[in-house]
């Protein structure tokens, strides 16, 4: 039993484990860090991005003025941007029988496996996963294509000038690898290909093997896999949560005597409390509009944007923001928030109940019957001639690099009124704001992560007691930049076999019986001798 | 030999009070828990003390499952769970278990408050029952315990109605309600190829194949249409939560095409949360609805208002959805006595009518109806009363009236049957998908059932049974033994017949079967010799040859080894220093006879599992005679 890592990022993965002869892929996370490193896509015409300078090395003998620019010391790639996708050349991704996917942020890079490899498998997820995977694609590539740039950068990614570059440029891994976003025609033929499974639904696979999801209580459909033979039992944790927030509780139980668990997808901020920044978030709020100013909130158009409005809808009134206007702008806002509201069972109790009676899940209904949220599907149309100030604006793409959120960057970010808040983990807020710079908005960093943190996990591993862990090489040692922090890491006996992007790690595993049936005729005549 | 026994305690070659017990493995679960709309009195409940004569249930059974939210498939679970005592898991899934309470609690209110019963369940119970239910997902696999495993599939005859897989071991049945053929376009796959050992299906429309969806959709339209054009009332009694809510859609869309202007109503205050219930459930819907859920929910109606009782004596044409839909009791029975005189006005009947409501006698064509003996003592002393009140006087004086008279039927009588229930073409083609090995009718009538009965065992020959109530259907089922074989056992065994097994060709092996705890092992014999600490026993074969050779013994020996190996290409032969012969494990010896130093005898010697095996035992005997022949 094999198991390949395609992917360097802990919450992003993408292994392929090989199991009595059954090809199976784990996630397909696409890492969009990469865009950090490119020019926003302003909506409209931004003269300042377009009067920054090009750049020249120091020497001046490499010239890239028309690819790179530069801005308040860094140096950006005017280009569209593009993604960091799984290795492909580590073992022929043809061969992949089935991918399991276990939340909506962890299936982005679907299209680049399913379309163009030869892939000819099945990809199995949660119905909620499904539908709100389609709508995260949709809007990337909404994003991507209403700005159409004609200009694909190339020559900084030849590898004599890449190493001439400033950082942090420079020391980016595979760019050669990366790729512009895909279509929409894409993300329909992926889409197409995946079989909806239900929470504890037993997938048999050419009858070798059994897989099947549990819940994970990260995110509306999110799961975990239990993948099994009769006698060999993998668990494949990822993205996971022990909070209270709106989807089903984890099934821990369910994970009990695995052989082999895989662990990634633990929370990005550790030292952060998810409370906190919510109550942070909410004061940060109040404070801005009460001054005058207006709150831009970049974030993913489903998740926990459920949780923020939830939290406002009981923290308007007390704050007596009543009449302050809330909007939501994506292509998909709409969407995000009726399918929001029909998954009951993928709610937790609570919510669940309230489906009984018969009421909407979530309040966010509410405070749009009430007018008090509004969304569009852009900047432009109807939202320009209602939009009032103050105001609190929820848009994404929280990498600052394309969607609405470049906008009311550029018309927000002169004025020390207004307040930015960050509530996704997944970017650094200070390499999002790099091409804002100079900026006189205030930058308020709320990230809110409910994925497990080291000590719910050592609490979970030490409940559950597989024999061998598996995680990401991260996680075996405390982060960088608090090397003394041993309670930021994973401490096991045995302890975890770690891996990296490109990694190949044997399994050790001993199998030593397989399952049989004997058939019926031949059970009639067996004759047995108690001993 | 293992069985599955059936019993229906309901619903056995009837329509209504669904209760079907089912033991399979050791285990035994109860599939719905329905009443009967026809009767007011003990027969309304299936009989429980078929299970137990005294004392609560929950020892007699491991689960209950209700597939979907119809009273006659729900309607006597708090009676069984709080009123005989059970306490067990009650599986529905989340859509059921949302309306289920409240169509317990109308049904409740009915019986209790406006009939007068006593005896029967209250609101407590109804919430007392709801609290042992466990909600079902489509496709979760629950396990019930450690044995008894269920699995929901989608069934599409109203919302949450569904399919349940039951399955012990290998042992397996599954139970499908009334399945919609159009089930198929649900998004989520209709059943696997499962295999139970029995389908236990419904066969209310036993002997009707009925036309596509959409001519009878147009027909009930064109219907509707004429009534309304000529000035005349359209009654459609329907249940407050299923079809009705498609025809509503139907008729919406309609009247917004044709721009039409006369009122539609909808009775009962259940109406707006109905809708808002498949509003919230729309995942358990068509796959037309819930993919233009986001720009337009099909469930906001625009044309379909709320009914009041005085709306029904307002002039002019209109259309009115009333309950309940076999116009045995409530608002669109009322409706109907006052409409039925004007041959102008209409009523479609869009589903089933059990036999003794007056929907079944007016589809039977009968035109002079009599009502029942116990609402007149009860209106005579309201009439009475309301002598003073006179508005409702003038309502109620006009029940009395057709009581003393007879009421005359004359508007028109349409039948359509809307009602989701399986037809023969939607058995047939289950039956097809799922391929049980045994097929079970219940939730029809004995005649109708019949025929279904007879196509079935001639089209799929496979046995198919219609239990009464309280009768057994008893199945023998022939499950394979599920066994653990080491691994390495089963390589070396796949080794001995080449490098790729040949999956076409069956192969015995040899084993040992160690049966302990409850497990099955299946593992070399000298790993069971080691495991259960027993001393081997060599079991050896031997045979002697006779034949003349002059040379010495060593030398006949070495002619022996010499030939072999020209002989016997492929298998390892040995000529080992104390004077044997090796061919594998068989021992070959010479020794002459004291008499005669030419006649000599070969020592041939193998053990028992040789035997068994590939061998070239046989061919060596042979060999061994040709020898004999050569030589001599």
């Amino acid at each position: 039993m094999k198991l390949y890592c395609l992917s360097g990022h802990p919450t992003l993965p993408c292994n392929v484990l090989k199991f009595k002869s059954t090809t199976i892929m784990l996630d397909c996370g696409l890492d969009t860090t990469s865009v950090l490193n490119f020019l926003p896509l302003p909506l409209v015409h931004s003269p300042r991005l377009s009067k920054l300078p090009g750049w020249i090395s120091k020497d001046g003998t490499i010239n890239l003025e028309k690819e790179l620019k530069d801005c308040a010391g860094r140096v950006f790639v005017d280009s569209q941007p593009e993604f960091c996708l799984p290795e492909r050349e580590l073992l022929d991704l043809s061969t992949i029988d089935v991918i399991l996917i276990s939340n909506y942020h962890c299936m982005m890079a679907l299209p680049y496996i399913t379309e163009h490899t030869g892939f000819t498998g099945t990809v199995y997820a949660t119905e909620p996963t499904l539908q709100i995977g389609r709508l995260l694609m949709e809007e990337v590539v909404n994003f991507m294509e209403r700005v159409p740039k004609a200009q694909s950068a190339t020559c900084w990614k030849n590898k004599e000038i890449q190493r001439m570059l400033p950082g942090p440029l420079k020391d980016a891994v595979d760019v050669w690898t990366w790729k512009r976003c895909y279509s929409m025609q894409e993300v329909n033929s992926a889409l197409s290909k995946v079989q909806l499974v239900g929470y504890s639904q037993k997938v048999e696979l050419f009858g070798a093997v059994q897989v099947s999801p549990l819940s994970s209580g990260y995110s509306l459909g999110s799961s975990n896999w239990i993948i099994q033979s009769h006698h060999e039992k993998v668990s494949y944790v990822s993205g996971s949560s022990l909070l209270t927030t709106h989807p089903q509780p984890m099934d821990q139980s369910s994970l009990k005597n695995s052989d082999v668990l895989i662990l990634t997808g633990l929370t990005q901020m550790p030292t952060a409390n998810p409370d906190g920044m919510l109550g942070e978030f909410c004061s940060n709020l109040a404070m801005t509009i009460r001054a005058g100013g207006n709150v831009l909130v970049p974030c993913y158009s489903s998740g926990v944007i459920y949780d923020l409005l939830e939290c406002l809808y009981q923290f308007i009134e007390s704050a007596s923001l009543g009449t302050t206007p809330f909007y939501f702008i994506s292509p998909v806002a709409n969407s995000s928030l009726e399918f929001s509201q029909i998954f009951a069972e993928w709610l937790c109790h609570n919510k669940q109940t309230k489906v009984y009676l018969p009421e909407p899940p979530f309040p966010h209904a509410e405070l749009i019957q009430t007018n008090k949220l509004k969304h569009y599907p852009s900047i432009h149309g109807d939202f320009s001639s209602e939009f009032r100030q103050p105001c609190v604006v929820f848009t994404g793409h929280p990498s600052l690099r394309f969607g609405d959120v470049v906008h009311f960057m550029e018309l927000w970010g002169k004025s020390s009124l207004n307040t930015i808040i960050f509530t996704e983990p997944d970017f650094s807020y200070l390499d999002a704001l790099a091409p804002y710079q100079p900026l006189a908005m205030k930058c308020v960093y709320c990230p809110i992560d409910t994925r497990l943190n080291f000590h719910q996990v050592s609490k979970l591993l030490k409940e559950v007691q597989p024999l061998h862990v598996v995680c990401p090489e991260q996680y075996t040692q405390p982060p960088l930049t608090q090397s003394h922090r041993s309670d930021l890491m994973l401490e096991l006996q045995p302890p975890p076999m770690p891996y990296r992007r490109c990694s190949v790690l044997n399994l050790p595993f001993r199998r030593r019986y397989e399952r049989v049936y004997i058939l019926p005729e031949v059970s009639e005549q067996v004759v047995h001798f108690p001993l | 030999m293992p069985e599955i026994n059936v019993t229906p305690l309901g619903a056995g070659q009837d329509v209504g009070r669904s209760c079907i017990l089912v033991s399979i493995g050791g285990k035994n679960i109860m599939l719905d828990c329905g009443m009967h709309m026809g009767y007011n009195d003990d027969r309304r409940f299936p009989d429980f003390s078929y299970i137990t004569q005294n004392g609560r249930l929950t020892d007699f059974l491991d689960c209950v499952i209700i597939s979907h939210f119809h009273l006659d498939h729900c309607g006597a679970l708090p009676y069984m769970s709080e009123m005989v005592g059970y306490d067990g898991p009650i599986y529905m899934t989340h859509p059921t278990k949302a309306i289920c309470p409240i169509l317990l609690e109308d049904f409740r209110k009915i019986t209790v408050d406006k009939k007068g019963e006593t005896n029967f369940f209250t609101s407590q119970m109804i919430k007392d029952c709801m609290k042992k239910v466990v909600p079902l997902n489509l496709h979760q696999t629950v396990q019930v315990d450690d044995e008894l495993e269920i699995k929901a599939y989608y069934a599409g005859h109203v919302l949450g109605a569904a399919m349940v897989h039951i399955k012990v071991g290998s042992e397996s049945v599954v139970y499908t309600v009334s399945v919609n053929k159009y089930a198929k376009s649900h998004i989520s796959a209709w059943i696997d190829k499962c295999r139970p050992d029995i389908l236990i299906s419904e066969s209310t429309y036993a002997t009707t194949i009925r036309d596509s969806k959409r001519c009878r959709e147009r027909d009930f339209l064109k219907k509707v249409h004429e009534t309304i054009e000529r000035g005349g009332k359209v009654l459609i009694p329907v249940f407050a939560l299923g079809r009705a809510q498609e025809l509503c859609i139907l008729l919406e869309t309609f009247w917004e095409r044709m721009n039409l202007k006369a009122p539609i109503y909808f009775s009962t205050g259940l109406t707006e949360k109905a809708n808002h219930y498949y509003k919230l459930f729309i995942t358990w819907t068509n796959q037309k609805i819930r993919k233009t859920f986001v720009q337009r929910n099909m469930f906001e109606f625009k044309h379909i208002k709320a009914f009041d009782r005085s709306y029904a004596d307002n002039p002019g044409p209109m259309v009115v959805f009333a309950t309940p839909g076999m116009l045995h009791a409530g608002q669109s029975l009322q409706i109907f006595k006052k409409w039925a005189g004007n041959e102008k006005n209409m009523v479609i009947m869009p589903g089933y009518c059990v036999q003794g409501t007056i929907g079944h006698k007016i589809l039977n064509g009968q035109r002079k109806l009599e009502m029942e003996g116990r609402a007149t003592v009860r209106l005579l002393i309201s009439f009475a009363l309301t002598k003073r009140l006179i508005h409702v006087g003038k309502l109620l004086a006009c029940v009395f009236c057709f009581h003393t008279l007879q009421l005359d039927v004359k508007l028109q009588v349409e039948y359509m049957s809307f009602s989701a229930h399986a037809d023969a073409k939607g058995i047939m083609q289950l039956i097809r998908m799922a391929e049980p090995r045994n097929m079970l009718l219940v939730h029809g009538e004995a005649v109708k059932m019949e025929f279904l009965k007879g196509k079935i065992e001639q089209e799929f020959s496979i046995d198919c049974y219609m239990p009464a109530n309280g009768e057994t259907a008893t199945v023998t089922t022939n499950p394979s033994v599920p066994v653990d074989i080491s691994l390495n056992l089963l390589k070396r065994e796949m080794a001995l017949g080449g490098p790729l097994p040949d999956p076409k060709k069956p192969r015995t092996m040899h084993g040992t079967l160690i049966m302990k705890e409850n497990s099955l092992k299946l593992v070399s014999s000298e790993q069971a010799l080691k495991e259960l600490g027993l001393n081997e026993h060599q079991l050896r074969f031997t045979c002697r040859v006779q034949l003349q050779d002059p040379h010495s013994d060593p030398d006949t020996l070495h002619r022996i080894y010499t030939h072999l190996k020209s002989v016997l290409k492929g298998y390892t032969i040995q000529h080992l220093p104390d004077g044997t012969v090796m061919v594998e494990s068989i021992v070959i010896k010479v020794s002459s006879s004291a008499e005669d130093t030419n006649a000599k005898v070969l020592l041939l010697s193998w053990s028992y599992q040789v035997k068994h095996r590939h061998c070239p035992c046989s061919r060596l005997s042979k060999l061994g005679q040709k020898h004999n022949r050569l030589k001599t």
